[in-house]
């Protein structure tokens, strides 16, 4: 199963303060440690929430948008890592090595997976629906 | 078992195969006393961890403690035999222990412990049976009850298969080091089957409920992976990585919640994990760029990113698929690639061309009762309109096959094939 991990937003993130040296390399041999271990599967950092925007809908489709920088930093998200485990027992065991600053926290989420919906969708049809919706998409982005 | 222990637990599968190697080499490619010692660990780690906490290192705690038990054993056995040469015996182990210690430190690289552990697991002496369950004992740290329940065979065959492992690791005198040169490419064959064995046993469209197939799919992968890291130069490493990540970005779409089997082109492609189809990319690449002739993992990784790089069925590069079907059928012949390759090049030039080759093939004495012979040639066959005969061929194919599910599809087939 998969897991995401939300790394949480703080005022050095925020400012958009690039890590020093020593931090770089310390998050460096976890990741390798990760990698090594064969349970890491993606990641990448956030820019600060200064460089972004949100989208609010309201009635009728209406949209409202709002700039970053976004005040309360506790909600917000400054990176994220995909691993795959077996439980989520074992991404505490891995994220608890991370060499995270104190006071930071760090978010453990399963990623969905097709058999989730199993008993919600027992033909199968919904899942194909959304799976064609997917495609749409992809092709709209142009993705490989 | 509460929140505290699966905490606990969770942690020592982290560390389970790093220690196991790490205590293997230190009472000299003893896996059942490595085993054990490890075992003996993880009690003491449920006896103080649940008040202390977890320490900073829980790899390095995990290892002293194992290796403190074993010293004590290696004493409490020499004080019982009470023989002065075996106390001076005992205090040169130790020293030698020592030794190993701090040569350990020095180099501070566990990995070739790890791989040492996987070359013995796999070693060429042991039956293929004994070589997946060891393997996965030892190496992936599954449960003997684990590995019965994944394999569908009583608890007791697990253990024993284990066991008698081993025991003939341990007869055979197999040194627990490291293959080199020529030895290595064939002690890594033996590796790779082992973690392809365990991969596919996995990857066989399984009615739901069978919670322990999935699980083994990543067991291998895992493992894949891990080889790859400490064997970044070996191409076939890569390649067998390549094809297993690959193939595991199919599993969410390749059944039916049923269970039955949703053929490759039929799939709903965006259900495919791009994820991981992103990484066994990465990982074709790597071992394409070590160069020299590609492997048959290689190569079957190669064909595998050709379908997992086309958006629609369409889309398929049919061309390079035969290609690559041509360098396989050339490195390593078989009846089955030259059928495969026959499905490609009525793709890339049209069914007859591909008629053409099944022709031959149906001849084969290998063949003649191979169910997808005659469910290939009915394919091409209808394609060319010809339905009597499509049919005749797909009935013929029904009456071969011994899977259930299979026969069914083929009958359907066989009736939409009618008008």
């Amino acid at each position: 199963m998969k897991f995401m991990i939300l790394g949480h937003a703080n005022k050095d993130t925020e400012a958009g303060v690039i890590p020093s040296s020593e931090e770089f390399e310390k998050m460096g041999k976890f990741m390798e440690e990760l990698v090594k271990a064969g349970v890491f599967v993606a990641g990448e950092g956030l820019q600060p929430s200064s460089k972004g925007a949100r989208i609010t809908f309201g009635k009728g489709g209406k949209t409202s948008i709002k700039n970053g920088p976004f005040t309360e930093s506790k909600e917000l998200i400054a990176g994220f890592s995909i691993i795959q485990v077996k439980s989520l027992d074992e991404a505490i065991a891995w994220m608890s090595r991370a060499p995270s600053p104190e006071g930071s926290t760090l978010e453990i989420r399963q990623l969905f997976s097709d058999d989730d919906f199993a008993s919600a969708d027992p033909t199968g049809e919904l899942r194909e629906q959304d799976a064609k919706l997917r495609e749409q998409a992809d092709k709209q982005h142009g993705k490989s | 078992m509460n929140e505290t222990q699966r905490r606990i637990e969770a942690v020592f599968r982290i560390e389970w195969a790093r220690l196991v190697a790490g205590l293997a080499r230190f009472v000299r490619g003893d896996l059942g006393a490595a085993e054990e010692l490890a075992q003996d660990a993880l009690v003491a780690a449920l006896e103080t961890w649940p008040s202390d906490g977890i320490p900073r290192e829980p790899g390095a705690w995990l290892m002293q403690v194992a290796k403190n038990r074993a010293l004590k054993r290696i004493d409490r056995q020499k004080r019982w035999e009470k023989k002065e040469t075996e106390i001076t015996q005992a205090m040169e182990d130790r020293q030698e222990c020592a030794a190993d210690a701090i040569e350990e430190a020095a180099d501070d690289d566990v990995g070739d412990d790890l791989l040492r552990l996987v070359f013995a697991s796999c070693h060429p002496s042991l039956s293929a049976d004994s070589r997946v369950a060891l393997t996965l004992r030892v190496v992936c740290g599954l449960t003997t009850e684990e590995i019965a329940c994944a394999f569908v065979i009583p608890e007791k065959t697990a253990a024993q298969r284990i066991v008698r492992a081993k025991r003939t690791l341990a007869e055979s005198g197999a040194a627990f080091e490291l293959p080199r040169g020529k030895e290595l490419r064939e002690r890594l064959t033996s590796v790779l089957e082992v973690v392809y064995f365990v991969f596919s046993e996995g990857y066989v469209a399984t009615a739901g409920g069978d919670w322990m197939k999935p699980a083994l799919c990543e067991d291998a992968l895992r493992l894949g992976r891990i080889l790859a890291e400490l064997m970044p130069n070996e191409a076939e490493v890569h390649g067998l990585v390549a094809l297993m990540e690959i193939q595991a970005s199919r599993i969410g779409a390749r059944t039916l919640p049923d269970g039955t089997p949703i053929p490759l082109f039929e799939q709903s492609r965006a259900r495919w994990d791009r994820f991981l189809i992103e990484r066994g990319l990465v990982a074709l690449k790597r071992g394409e760029a070590l160069g020299g002739t590609p492997g048959a993992y290689l190569l079957q990784a190669g064909i595998a990113a050709c379908h997992a790089r086309a958006r629609t069925p369409e889309d398929t590069d049919w061309r390079r698929i035969v290609a690559i079907y041509d360098q396989l059928a050339a490195t390593t012949p078989s009846p089955i690639v030259e059928l495969n390759r026959a499905v490609a090049i009525s793709f890339a030039e049209g069914p007859a061309a591909g008629l053409a080759i099944v022709d031959e093939l149906a001849n084969l004495p290998a063949l003649e009762r191979y169910h997808l012979v005659p469910a290939v040639r009915a394919d091409f066959l209808s394609r060319l309109g010809r339905r009597d005969e499509a049919r005749a061929e797909l009935e013929r194919a029904a009456s071969l096959t011994k899977n259930d599910r299979e026969r069914a599809l083929l009958l359907k087939r066989a009736a939409a094939t009618q008008n």
